[in-house]
């Protein structure tokens, strides 16, 4: 058992999210950087699905009510245990009565903590993540308070003590210094209905992320995109990663938490596997899309669950079942 | 009693848009929306259920948004599977489910109520006898979790939406949209009318279906009471 220490209501019980409830209008929810829920479980010994905490509010503290194996990995945040400064990406025990602080990051946005055996919250819809929208899943359907206490299931016997910082980290930390992050997108529905000068300025100038960006969506602020003509559309399922683009000319990302059906126009639709780049990137950072085909869309994923399996035997977990 | 008979429906062509790698947006080629294409819609949204190759589904009006693994299936593949159910459909039950929902129209949680009247050229009265005898249909559930899209709203009633929407709108909320008609499932932003309220949960957690209305249900508003 942890309790929290530390108020936040934006701090949440997230695992990989939901799948096959959109159809419910149910979103899939779970950790906006997925890969790094997926390696801060595999640090101690848990498989990538289990339940672990999202911070997004800072800083965040907890107490050990037993003995236990943390893991903190996503935004590069500061970390301490009684005072202590501990690091990041790999594997602490921490004894009964000890205090975990995660700092501000230095670095992106959100942290991710794993804890061994994972966050006992119940299964709903196949999954034990945070709804915040229709309040269910995670604990209690809502946001961490200070004083909440938070069952862990039982761990699993392997322990790693091992430690990681994939490349593609350090590579997204040095574009995130200079506040300028890249992420793919393939062509949507309506591209071809932009005018080429919006086409051109969508995929070469940059996009700054608004403080209108959350769970739901990224609020993007640049150079205006227009359709050569207005577009009335019949609502539609929307994949997270879409791009709309509101008549006002300023570009929407869909993410976890988006509504499962919209209507506006949509430009483009980020890769999946360049979602958690986004998810790290903050107020005030330029994004830049860069076209790619959806073969090249396909070969990018098939790399990025290679490198994840990498680092999955490296931390010497085996795959699930 | 109405029969669905789909097989009637001339095949309108699907036009296939990437939505990512892993997803595409199916959607028929007109423009206004079209009962029996959304009835075709139906049956291939049932028909790719049981496909193992299929992560997600979401109908929308007159197309549906399909999710699968593009490292185990190509989308051409799916393409394929789809262009395939779409020129042979399933039949669709012929009778429909006919769900009831009891409201308490105008008061508090039916604020623009006597505006919506007003604009219709009707009494409150006449606006809530058309409201209630009419039959809608679910065209899709989705935005919100239990949102059902209501087709069927008599013309006289439409009104488009809010210039801006309400930051909160509670759930049970009986509201109507441009054409469209619903009820909140939960507390939400929302561009829509507000016109009452029903204790019926459209989202249930705990229910076995969460979903109180499912696609190709007719749903039916029962006067509970009118507050003045």
């Amino acid at each position: 058992m942890i309790e929290v220490l530390s108020g936040g209501a934006l701090n949440l019980v997230q695992d990989l999210g939901r799948s096959g409830c959109m159809a419910m209008g149910v979103s899939r929810s779970g950790a906006m950087d997925a890969p790094a829920l997926m390696i801060a479980n595999w640090l101690v010994g848990n498989q990538e699905n289990a339940a672990g905490l999202e911070v997004n509010i800072f800083p965040f503290r907890f107490k050990a009510e037993r003995e236990l194996l943390v893991s903190c990995t996503g935004a590069h945040c500061p970390l301490s245990v009684d005072g202590y400064p501990v690091p990041s990406w790999t594997c602490l025990e921490i004894r009964p009565g000890q205090q975990v602080v995660v700092e501000r990051p230095r670095l992106g946005v959100r942290a991710y903590l794993a804890f061994s055996g994972g966050v006992d919250a119940p299964v709903q819809l196949g999954s034990r993540a945070t709804d915040l929208k229709a309040g269910f899943g995670g604990h209690e359907g809502r946001g961490l308070n200070r004083g909440d206490r938070l069952q862990l299931l039982p761990p699993s016997l392997t322990l790693t003590g091992r430690a990681i910082l994939p490349i593609e980290r350090v590579q997204l930390a040095e574009a995130m210094r200079c506040q300028q992050v890249t992420v793919r997108a393939i062509a949507a529905a309506q591209a071809d209905d932009f005018s080429s000068t919006s086409l051109d300025a969508f995929y070469s100038t940059p996009y700054e992320v608004t403080p209108q960006s959350n769970r739901v969506g990224y609020r993007l602020q640049g150079q205006s995109l227009q359709t050569l003509r207005p577009i009335e559309l019949l609502s539609h399922g929307i994949a997270p990663g879409t791009v709309q683009v509101p008549p006002a000319g300023q570009p929407i990302v869909q993410l976890a938490e988006a509504n499962t059906c919209g209507g506006y126009p949509k430009i483009a639709t980020v890769l999946d596997c360049d979602l958690w780049r986004l998810a790290q990137a903050g107020v005030g950072c330029s994004i830049h899309f860069k076209p790619v085909t959806v073969a090249e869309g396909i070969e990018a994923l098939a790399q990025h669950r290679a490198a994840l399996a990498n680092i999955q035997r490296y931390l010497g977990v085996s795959p699930t079942a | 009693m109405r029969d669905i008979n789909i097989i009637e429906t001339p095949a309108a062509e699907l036009v296939f848009s990437p939505s990512g790698c892993g997803a595409m947006l199916v959607e028929s080629c007109q423009s206004v929306f079209s009962p029996s294409v959304q009835r075709k819609f139906f049956s291939l949204a049932r028909a790719l259920e049981a496909d193992q190759q299929i992560s997600e589904l979401v109908l929308g009006v007159n197309n549906l948004l399909v999710m699968f693994d593009p490292l185990v299936s190509s989308p051409s593949a799916i393409e394929q599977l789809i262009q395939s159910l779409w020129l042979y459909p399933d039949a669709l039950p012929s009778t429909p489910r006919v769900m009831e929902i009891p409201v308490s129209y105008g008061g508090e949680a039916g604020e623009d109520l006597s505006m919506l009247a007003e604009h219709a050229g009707f009494s409150i009265d006449q606006w809530i006898e058309c409201h209630s005898n009419a039959t809608y249909e679910v065209a899709c559930v989705g935005s919100m979790p239990g949102f059902a899209y209501l087709t069927g709203l008599p013309a006289e009633l439409a009104k488009p939406r809010r210039a801006s929407p309400r930051a909160q709108l509670a759930k049970g909320t009986v509201i109507i949209g441009g054409a469209q008609a619903g009820v909140m499932p939960c507390t939400a932003p929302s561009g829509w009318h507000a016109i009452g309220r029903t204790d019926v949960d459209l989202f249930d957690i705990q229910r076995q279906q969460p979903c109180l209305l499912l696609p190709g249900d007719q749903v039916r508003f029962l006067v509970r009471e009118v507050a003045s």
